[in-house]
């Protein structure tokens, strides 16, 4: 096993740099000198030279490449063109936002998911799995943002029972969870947020109940006599492995994919700060977000991959 | 990909005459298709989408671009205005037929050419095998390690705004799925024994590639590019929503979206309306593709 969980770390490192090559490369083909954002456009050649090396444009890009890529390694994703700030500060802020919301946003999905899976995968071909294969359609079709803004139509503008943006009361940069109205802000985006994965964690449930019902140790356990809520059990058993995992990598993809639900319910998670950096075209916040996006989602579908290979030792083989 | 299912007509061909009516695959698709009424239907739809589309100069009531100062976020059914009018008192349901034609057309293109692009690369990757493959695929590997939406935002965030932008970031997401979809079925179908049995009669690569190969593995392909036409649709107008993809004063249901999401407080009815066109859309392509996927009896 040991020798497995090396091999796959092997295989992510490549990756990992690949990743990174991409989030350099941002920069660059970004139209325009990276430098104009920087300079007054009568700038002297002197001062010109100077900010170029002060900020190693002055480089071949391959040692552009290195220094910057050493300088990550270490936590230093540079400066934010618009406020001054390092990159670092409001990125791992927003980080926390993120987390938070897509992490709810996974576990709303899954508990409502799994249940509805699970009870059309049994009735496989009748009403309910009808009825349920249709929620799985819409939520995989609906456009999230349109979701958002339409619940906030509903419970902010006409019901007026929930706010329709930020992430706490008077504009507060701080969550607690366990109050109720820092918690009301969280409602309406992890509702929104949860809506494509119902929709996959939905059809993985029902695919991977009806197939294990069809397999032959079901019919044993019934010739064996058990019942049929102890067959529940043996059911989900075998089922749930494939739905965690497809959970898992769809909070990596939320953690990535929160970006249009945050701006529409202005939730400062990585999502806002990456929308922020577009409009305002500060590449580093830029860089350094989807770099650290992207790495989480390498990571999380590293763990996943052998959390699966713990569970089911057969996976190893492939 | 055999002949299992048997259809009515098959089996009194069997009982009826010796001679057993052999369909080809295709054939079979086709047949299959022909009985499944829900995908006909959205089959339908999605034509009328596309028409309505094609033909929205001739359909609008109204000029898209005709902007009007008293009659700005009108309620539905105002005067002549049947689905009320926009933050600048345009006409939204003129609107909403021109920005098909973008909202399409940036849905659509990335994932046809990323299909070829795509499923060109997959093909070769699996075809030739060793180092061509290791190269082509551990690129692929690293656009797969962003999350769609993201890669998308990042290429199009860091070159700009545009539609042309817009639909080059799309297209390079969707590069990667369909190669690897290529490629899976290729190597799969690869090394078997017909393959080897042509190659043995002295077919050329190229033929073998066209005849055995890609009669193979189209299937796949084809199912799994129309599974994200709806994804790319999505993707499109996200971006439009977020200023990303089309420019005003240009319609597109993403974009009037946007824009209209500051009057929620106005007229909330009217600033929900073009989601719906992307969600209609969106889940008749999804249908679609369900049906297409049974009908060619795929398994990705």
């Amino acid at each position: 096993m040991i020798a497995y969980i090396l091999r796959r770390l092997l295989f992510v490192i490549p990756i990992a740099l690949g990743v990174s090559i991409v989030c350099f490369a941002l920069v660059y083909i970004a139209p325009g000198d990276p430098l104009n954002t920087l300079l007054p456009e009568d700038a002297s050649a002197e001062t010109i030279a100077m900010v170029k090396k002060a900020y190693g444009f002055d480089k071949p890009i391959p040692v552009q490449y290195f220094i910057w890529l050493g300088k990550v390694l270490t936590g230093d994703f540079g400066n934010s063109i618009a406020s001054g700030r390092a990159v670092t500060d409001d990125l791992f802020k927003a980080l926390g936002n993120t987390i938070l919301l897509a992490g709810g946003a996974v576990v709303v999905a899954f508990s409502l998911a799994f249940v509805m899976g699970l009870v059309a995968g049994y009735h496989s071909g009748g009403p309910v799995d009808r009825a349920v294969t249709g929620i799985a359609v819409i939520g995989v079709s609906i456009p999230n943002y349109w979701l958002g803004i339409v619940l906030v139509i509903i419970f902010a503008v006409e019901l007026n029972v929930l706010p329709a943006t930020g992430m706490g009361p008077r504009g507060s940069d701080t969550f607690n969870f366990w109050e109720w109205d820092h918690f009301r802000h969280l409602l309406m985006p992890m509702l929104t947020l949860s809506m494509i994965p119902i929709g996959i964690i939905t059809r993985t449930t029902r695919a991977a109940v009806a197939e294990v019902l069809n397999q032959d140790f079901v019919e044993t356990l019934r010739a064996k006599g058990l019942g049929e809520r102890e067959i529940l059990v043996h059911v989900i058993k075998n089922a749930l492995p494939q739905v965690l995992a497809v959970m898992g990598l769809q909070f990596g993809y939320l953690m990535g994919g929160s970006i249009l639900v945050e701006t529409i319910f202005t939730w400062p998670g990585t999502g806002f700060l990456l929308n922020k950096a577009i409009l305002t075209r500060d590449l580093p916040v830029l860089q350094g977000t989807i770099l650290v996006l992207a790495m989480i989602f390498v990571a999380t579908n590293l763990v996943i991959d052998l959390l699966q290979t713990m569970v089911d030792p057969r996976l190893k083989r492939s | 990909m055999a002949n299992i299912t048997m259809s009515p007509a098959d089996a009194v061909a069997v009982q009826g005459a010796p001679a057993v009516r052999v369909r080809s695959y295709w054939q079979n698709v086709g047949y299959r298709l022909r009985y499944d009424y829900l995908t006909l239907f959205f089959g339908a739809m999605v034509m009328l989408i596309l028409l309505s589309a094609v033909f929205a100069p001739l359909l609008a009531p109204m000029d898209p671009y005709e902007s009007s100062l008293i009659n700005r976020l009108k309620p539905i059914g105002y005067k002549d205005f049947i689905l009320g009018t926009d933050e600048l008192g345009r006409d939204i349901l003129s609107r909403m037929l021109y920005g098909g034609r973008i909202s399409l057309t940036m849905g659509i293109m990335p994932v046809l050419v990323a299909t070829l692009v795509g499923g060109t690369l997959g093909i070769v990757a699996g075809f030739v095998g060793g180092r061509t493959n290791m190269l082509i695929m551990r690129v692929v590997d690293v656009f797969y390690a962003f999350p769609s939406i993201l890669l998308a935002v990042a290429i199009s965030g860091a070159m700009g705004g545009g539609v042309v932008n817009g639909m080059l970031s799309l297209t390079l997401v969707f590069i990667p799925p369909l190669c690897r979809v290529a490629e899976t079925a290729t190597s799969q179908v690869r090394n078997l024994d017909f393959v080897e049995a042509a190659r043995a009669t002295g077919a050329k690569t190229f033929s073998i590639i066209r005849v055995h190969i890609l009669g193979n593995v189209l299937g796949p392909i084809l199912v799994y590019s129309s599974s994200m036409v709806s994804v790319s649709i999505l993707l499109a107008s996200g971006l439009s929503f977020l200023g990303l993809g089309v420019t005003p004063p240009e319609p597109d249901w993403g974009l009037m979206l946007n824009t209209l999401r500051q009057a929620i407080y106005i007229n909330p009815v009217v600033c929900a309306i073009p989601g719906v066109a992307i969600l209609i859309t969106s889940i008749c392509f999804n249908l679609v593709s369900d049906g297409l996927r049974s009908a060619m009896d795929v398994r990705l």
